[in-house]
């Protein structure tokens, strides 16, 4: 380990102070990201604490390989989520792990609260506390970007992290968005921003890192490159991005679809990969250090409507999970609506998902009668009715009017003051992610830890059991659930994309820490990435969170996922055994 | 023949840094310190990107401008003689396309040295060697 990871520099918002403590034994033990993460979340926010109070610490934190590695693009940020008022962790690309690692840290905390709307600026060594009352309040997250990128040095090797209009109001899942296309998405770090009078984090740095045994490292870093340009992976998420998956899982009836009263559409949805890329790619963009560069601009571009013959071109990052909330989830038909609306609910500053399912919910809502045209401010909700939504995204962002507010805290909120919990789709807390595939999905997203597709997905493992023609038990779906969620703990403590959980196998990553002066084996490695995963559950457990008392929405099992209806009993044996592993039983 | 770095299609730049952290990698450490090339993106991401890196100028106005004659005539662009170097920032400022980079730990300028590393790590065509003629 370098001299400079383990320097974790602290921010009192209240005090305007700031100040770098040395964690070494922290750092060597958990290595990073996720893994110090955790632990500076059980030292820092005391028990109990609200999610917008000044207490709530907000943690950004890189690991060894950051910035040294191909793919370790990654920044964790850990808090108490405001959203599910439990573990707050959310992952981001970007340039942010490059930024902070230069400027010298391995983690970030900030905590307190501004009574003015500031921001911060970290160059090197140097902390600025900004007046941001000239940005508070202004329509479009991609402004404040705008203005950000002229008034700070850096360019070239700085992120730029902001929040929109959702953040100020602390919607409860109101993102924080890197580098204009990479976000903070889910939980709710947006709202904590808000709530501590932070608009932005501007950090920038270009010192470098030395290299325990140079020779190793070198060897290490081109047969890594190497291996990911020559992967499938790269072509396949290079050409298309992760859009692509849109369409297989149409095919199979995976895809949820109008609030999951449907798993496809009857015919192939004018927005997959494939057919994006021939109408609308305009670019591609990478995370600092990858190759693979899976994120996709759409070029979209409209008429100006006031001036004639005048063209205005806005560029809309694209992903499956915005496609499938923003898309097939409300019943859109036509590409150009999807990506006007992604592109509102960017500027606004929300969870593509949580933001997708809420509208989803409240359109089926309406057409049951649950919700006037009292409750909607004369709107009229309709499956594939972009305008309506769009609009109704910018009041969820203003939280105006009883009804908005209540969507701004998610779908249960809203469930709980206008009825329709059977088809309110969140877990945990959390709104669901764009996989219907069976069994699997839905165990990852009630037991993983941050109710997030990506903690162990169980929609890989339902795939394969597919291709496979096999079903497995609960107790065997547990298992492979809670190994795969802990392997991730390791790449998120490095920290790797989780794309490139194939490049980094636990002897690779051996070699790299090796590489790097730090010793570890595959068993040392495999006894962190549980030991994470507890630790994190046992903190949930603190605030509360109990696996036992999930609820599992009637709507799962109403629609027939590829594995046919998922049984609401067999996902509770397979939860108790999840619960059973998660407080020791060895795996 | 001798061969200068270039940027033959910027358009398909992704900004991935590769090429700028390869070049750091020449002096065995990571980040940037001491990387030759930068990419800035032209006024937000999604209207591409500019690389900046030394264009290897046959009449070098860096090297006019070094004070102490710190910066030599290479067989294709400069050389720094960093031990000569006094760090006064005169050919930072001189470089007409702010290709000269600070090297803010040492205090010296890095000027690319045209050995084509960045150009294997850019996955995306963007950097080649050229042949250049005379030398
Ligand atoms: S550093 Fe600038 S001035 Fe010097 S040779 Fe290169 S391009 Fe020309
Ligand atoms: S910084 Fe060094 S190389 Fe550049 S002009 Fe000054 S003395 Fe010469
Ligand atoms: S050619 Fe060599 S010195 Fe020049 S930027 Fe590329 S790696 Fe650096
Ligand atoms: S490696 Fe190539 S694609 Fe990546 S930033 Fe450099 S020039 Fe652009």
């Amino acid at each position: 380990m370098d001299r400079l990871l383990p320097r974790v520099l602290f921010v009192d918002l209240t005090r305007y102070r700031f100040w770098v403590e040395e964690r070494p034994e922290l750092f060597r033990d958990r290595l990073g990201g996720t893994g110090v993460g955790i632990e500076l979340l059980w030292e820092r926010c005391p028990a109990g604490t609200d999610p917008l109070a000044p207490e709530n610490p907000i943690i950004f934190a890189v690991g060894p390989l950051s910035s040294l590695f191909p793919l370790a693009s990654k920044t964790v940020a850990m808090f108490k989520s405001p959203h599910t008022r439990n573990l707050g962790e959310s992952h981001c690309g970007g340039r942010t792990a490059l930024a902070l690692r230069l400027a010298g840290y391995g983690a970030l905390v900030i905590e307190g609260r501004s009574d003015v709307p500031v921001y911060l600026a970290i160059h090197g060594d140097k902390v600025y506390f900004r007046d941001s009352r000239a940005l508070w309040g202004l329509s479009s997250s991609a402004t404040v970007g705008r203005i950000l990128r002229e008034v700070e040095p850096g360019s070239g090797y700085r992120t730029i992290l902001r929040i929109g209009r959702a953040g100020e109001s602390r919607v409860s899942y109101a993102n924080v968005i890197a580098e204009t296309y990479r976000h903070f998405g889910r939980l709710g770090l947006g709202a904590a921003f808000g709530s501590k009078g932070l608009k932005a984090v501007v950090i920038s740095g270009k010192g470098s890192i030395p290299v325990a045994q140079v020779g190793r490292y070198q060897k290490l870093y081109r047969a890594l490159h190497d291996k990911a340009v020559r992967s499938e992976l790269m072509r396949k998420y290079h050409d298309l991005g992760t859009a692509q998956n849109v369409g297989p899982l149409n095919e199979i009836g995976a895809l949820p679809v109008r609030n999951l009263q449907a798993g496809r559409y009857d015919e192939e949805p004018a927005f997959t990969g494939e057919r994006l890329a021939q109408g609308y790619l305009g670019r591609r963009l990478a995370c600092t250090g990858c190759p693979v560069a899976c994120i996709h601009l759409a070029a979209l571009r409209e008429p100006h409507p006031i001036e004639p013959y005048f063209y205005k071109t806005t560029f809309v990052s694209y992903d499956h999970e915005p496609l499938y909330a923003l898309g097939t989830m409300l019943g859109m038909e036509d590409a150009e609506g999807v990506l006007k609306l992604i592109d509102a609910v960017e500027h606004a500053g929300l969870d593509a998902i949580t933001c997708g399912v809420v509208l989803a919910w409240a359109t089926e809502a309406f057409h049951r009668g649950l919700l006037s045209e009292r409750d909607t401010g004369g709107l009229a909700p309709g499956w594939g009715d972009a305008a309506t939504y769009v609009e109704m995204a910018r009041r969820i962002a203003a939280r105006r009017g009883e009804l908005y507010d209540l969507l701004a805290q998610g779908v249960d909120a809203a469930a709980t003051r206008y009825g329709g919990a059977e088809f309110a789709l969140a877990f945990g807390g959390n709104e669901m992610a764009g996989y219907h595939t069976g069994p699997g999905a839905y165990l990852t997203y009630l037991s993983g830890a941050r109710h997030s597709h990506l903690d162990s997905a169980g929609y890989a493992v339902d795939q394969e059991a597919l291709a496979q023609g096999r079903s497995l038990t609960p107790e065997e779906l547990a298992r492979a659930l809670f190994q795969e969620e802990a392997r991730r703990q390791v790449l998120a403590s490095l920290v790797v994309c989780f794309f490139a959980r194939g490049l980094y196998d636990p002897e690779t990553v051996a070699q790299c820490l090796e590489a790097l002066g730090s010793e570890w084996d595959a068993a040392s490695l495999a006894r962190l990435g549980e030991d994470i995963l507890r630790r994190k559950h046992a903190f949930k457990v603190r605030e509360g969170f109990s696996l036992g008392a999930l609820r599992i929405p009637g709507r799962v099992a109403e629609t027939p996922t590829p594995h046919g209806t998922v049984d609401p009993d067999w996902l509770r044996q397979a939860l108790a055994a999840m619960s059973r592993l998660l407080h020791g039983e060895p795996s | 023949m001798a061969r200068r770095l270039s940027v033959v299609d910027v358009e398909r730049c992704v900004d991935c840094l590769l090429c700028a952290l390869a070049c750091a990698r020449r002096f065995g450490e990571g980040g940037l310190a001491r990387s030759a090339i930068a990419v800035r993106s032209a006024g937000g991401v999604e209207r591409g990107f500019v690389v900046v890196v030394c264009r290897a100028c046959s009449d070098p106005p860096c090297l006019a401008a070094c004070p102490v004659g710190a910066v030599e005539k290479a067989r294709v662009g400069v050389k720094v003689l960093a031990d000569r170097c006094i760090g006064c920032r005169a050919c930072v400022a001189a470089c007409p396309i702010g290709a000269v980079a600070w090297d803010e730990e040492r205090g010296k300028p890095v000027i690319c040295v045209h050995c084509g590393l960045c150009a294997t790590f850019c996955p995306h065509g963007v950097l080649a060697l050229e042949e250049v003629g005379g030398g």
